[in-house]
């Protein structure tokens, strides 16, 4: 299958209501050529909206959608060329697996050797050569799925567009289906927006996120910058287990953050640079439960009780608890076995905590 | 439940008997029903098909190489074929507009449709006598209309029959029709418009594909229906719209030949089995008639 050139896509300003319901805030957002952007966000933060918005299935209120240069806002789905996987696949049903691949070739005029020739190609590439035949009930959901791929990817769309397409599948196979879309994707590169709310899919597939909530992104990066730099403690939730402590900052002093722990003595800091929060005042401290170790010495720790061990065959969490009363966990690839209730110091590097504002 | 059956196989075993026994006597009373006034009169008129004065198949013998039955069975066949191509054609985007209306108007619309199932098809076929006879509301309008000046012969013609019979079928077209557009899985057209399809080609190769159950199963209430259909073509027709239905009742009535009678009847039997067999092959009648 021949790349062809692929598009960006540019939102401008696009917003939409559902009665009072605002499902989208102004939005502005631009997505790069070859980009693979999922959106990711509870039901209803407007991640699926915005998808069908650009798919055309819903118009909105206000703003532009550009694809590729040109406003497509006022455009019908059928002229976009816009590829869609839907979140039961929509496979036609009356149609064999071969049928529904050549369904958007035959209506672009594509017939005999060459549809033939197309059709197989894009079965192959999703590893289902030779069951064009096949009915549809005939399929298991990773099939189904895998059909639903290749109907969207074999009109060469300027856009693909995918909504919560794993959802239905089981965990292993989940697994094995998005790394199957990450090869394909790194193998041809085509603009992607992809829904979903599960935030391991986002990290694995994405080469950026935009997490959503109540209509609006709040936060827009590679999976790496979201994970370790979140702007908020919503965020830092969302993707990953947190540690979370309620922490004053005393002040900014050269290029260190001093602050306090809440139910902890002693001031402690963390490089300025890139902090999400650096004014006086109340805020939260992030420590991922991979960035705690369990130390011998006082310096820059915390005295915490351990509440509980489990094993998780390569790793082992740890849940402690802070003296705030806090409930937090640490996680390590072989951390000495604690006994229940022993109190044990915990200390982490300051250049792995983020300071967070201390609301959501 | 798999449990139980390998566990404690001999009670799985027991339970499963007492839920047939259940089940069987819940249907003991319309079984003996039905076998009572039902299955018991059939063989009764089956056995009288056979019991002609000239030998057993007398009777069939005399129908099958006589012309007016001929000809009768034919007109039959083609009215209720004619019937159930217009009750089919008016049906579907009645159906269709069923599924796009909501509230009120879908209340609205779904009586228009129902109601006539509950008024008797006697009152209704006379309804359409007062409406359509010479000096009616329907020639009346015509001719303020200057559509006309003469008034149209709307009675006791072809025309009656089929308006009449359209009227009382048009349901059992409507309702099947709408409930396999219901099941339709809205977000296949979506796919089928963005894969770049226009509306007619979404329509004739997702749409009607997929409501083809439906129609079918329509298509077929309508024609059996028609095929016995007694008293519209006896009231609304004239004296050529002699149906099948008609020629047995004047068997019966008028020449008092029974076994005749009963041999058309079973001949009429026959064709309806036969057609629902052929049917049954393709779509689920009983799950077409279900709405969701």
């Amino acid at each position: 299958m021949a790349v062809k050139e692929t598009h960006g896509v540019r939102f401008e300003q696009i917003c939409k209501s559902f009665g009072e319901v605002k499902a989208l805030r102004p939005l502005n957002l631009e997505i790069k050529p070859g980009e693979f952007l999922t959106l990711l966000g509870p039901s209803g933060s407007g991640k699926t909206t915005l998808l069908n918005i650009v798919a055309g299935f819903l118009d909105p209120d206000d703003g532009r959608l550009i694809l590729g240069g040109q406003d497509v806002t006022a455009l019908p789905p059928r002229a976009r060329n816009i590829g869609m996987v839907f979140q039961n696949y929509a496979l036609f049903p009356h149609m064999s697996v071969a049928e529904n691949v050549a369904y958007g070739l035959k209506v672009r005029g594509v017939k005999g050797m060459a549809l033939q020739r197309q059709v197989n190609e894009a079965l192959e590439m999703v590893q289902l050569g030779g069951y064009g035949e096949r009915a549809i009930d005939q399929l298991s959901g990773g099939q189904q799925q895998r059909v639903a791929l290749a109907r969207a990817m074999v009109i060469e769309p300027d856009l693909l567009l995918m909504d919560e397409p794993l959802g239905a599948l089981d965990r292993q196979l989940r697994k094995h289906v998005q790394l199957e879309i990450r090869r394909l994707h790194t193998k041809s590169p085509r603009t992607t927006i992809y829904v979903t709310h599960d935030q391991e899919e986002a990290l694995v597939m994405s080469d950026r996120v935009a997490i959503m909530r109540n209509g609006r992104i709040v936060q827009i990066g590679t999976p790496g910058e979201l994970y370790e730099k979140p702007d908020s403690a919503y965020i830092a939730r969302f993707l990953g287990e947190s540690n979370l402590l309620p922490v004053k900052v005393l002040g900014v002093e050269k290029d260190r953050i001093a602050y306090s722990i809440r139910g902890y003595e002693g001031t402690f800091s963390t490089p300025a640079k890139g902090q999400a929060e650096n004014t006086p005042g109340e805020a939260q401290l992030l420590i991922r439960p991979e960035a705690l170790r369990v130390s011998q010495t006082d310096g820059n720790s915390l005295r915490v009780v351990v509440e509980e061990v489990v094993y998780l065959g390569e790793l082992t969490a740890t849940k402690l608890r802070f003296a705030d009363g806090q409930e937090g966990w640490l996680r390590a690839m072989k951390s000495p076995a604690h006994q229940p209730g022993a109190v044990i110091r915990v200390t982490w590097a300051p250049e792995d905590t983020r300071l967070l504002p201390a609301k959501d | 439940m798999t449990r139980v059956e390998t566990t404690h196989a001999w009670r799985g075993h027991d339970q499963r008997l007492g839920r047939a026994a259940m089940t069987f006597l819940l249907f003991l009373p319309a079984l003996i029903f039905l076998a009572v006034w039902f299955v018991w009169p059939l063989g009764q008129l089956i056995l009288l098909s056979f019991q002609g004065e000239d030998g057993a198949f007398a009777a069939y013998q005399e129908i099958l190489t006589s012309e007016v039955f001929r000809i009768v069975f034919f007109n039959t066949l083609k009215l209720a074929v004619l019937v159930t191509i217009i009750c089919t054609i008016l049906a579907y985007p009645a159906a269709w507009l069923l599924t796009r209306v909501k509230g009120f108007w879908f209340s609205i619309a779904l009586y228009c449709i129902l109601v006539p199932f509950w008024i008797s098809i006697l009152v209704r076929t006379f309804s359409w006598m007062l409406l359509l006879e010479r000096s009616g509301p329907v020639n009346n309008f015509l001719i303020t209309l200057g559509v006309t000046d003469q008034p149209l012969k709307l009675l006791f013609n072809d025309l009656g029959v089929y308006i009449g019979m359209v009227h009382v079928l048009l349901p059992y077209a409507v309702l099947p029709i709408y409930s396999s557009m219901l099941k339709i899985d809205q977000r296949l057209l979506l796919a089928s418009d963005s894969l770049g399809a226009s509306g007619r080609t979404t329509f004739f190769k997702i749409f009607l594909p997929l409501t083809l159950p439906g129609v079918t199963a329509g298509a077929t209430f309508v024609f059996l229906l028609a095929l016995g259909f007694y008293i519209t073509p006896a009231l609304l027709g004239g004296p050529h719209n002699l149906t099948a239905a008609m020629l047995i009742d004047s068997f019966v009535n008028e020449r008092l030949v029974w076994p005749l009678a009963a041999a058309a009847s079973v001949i009429l039997l026959v064709i309806v089995l036969v057609v629902l067999a052929v049917t049954s092959r393709f779509v689920s009648l009983g799950s077409s008639v279900v709405v969701k």
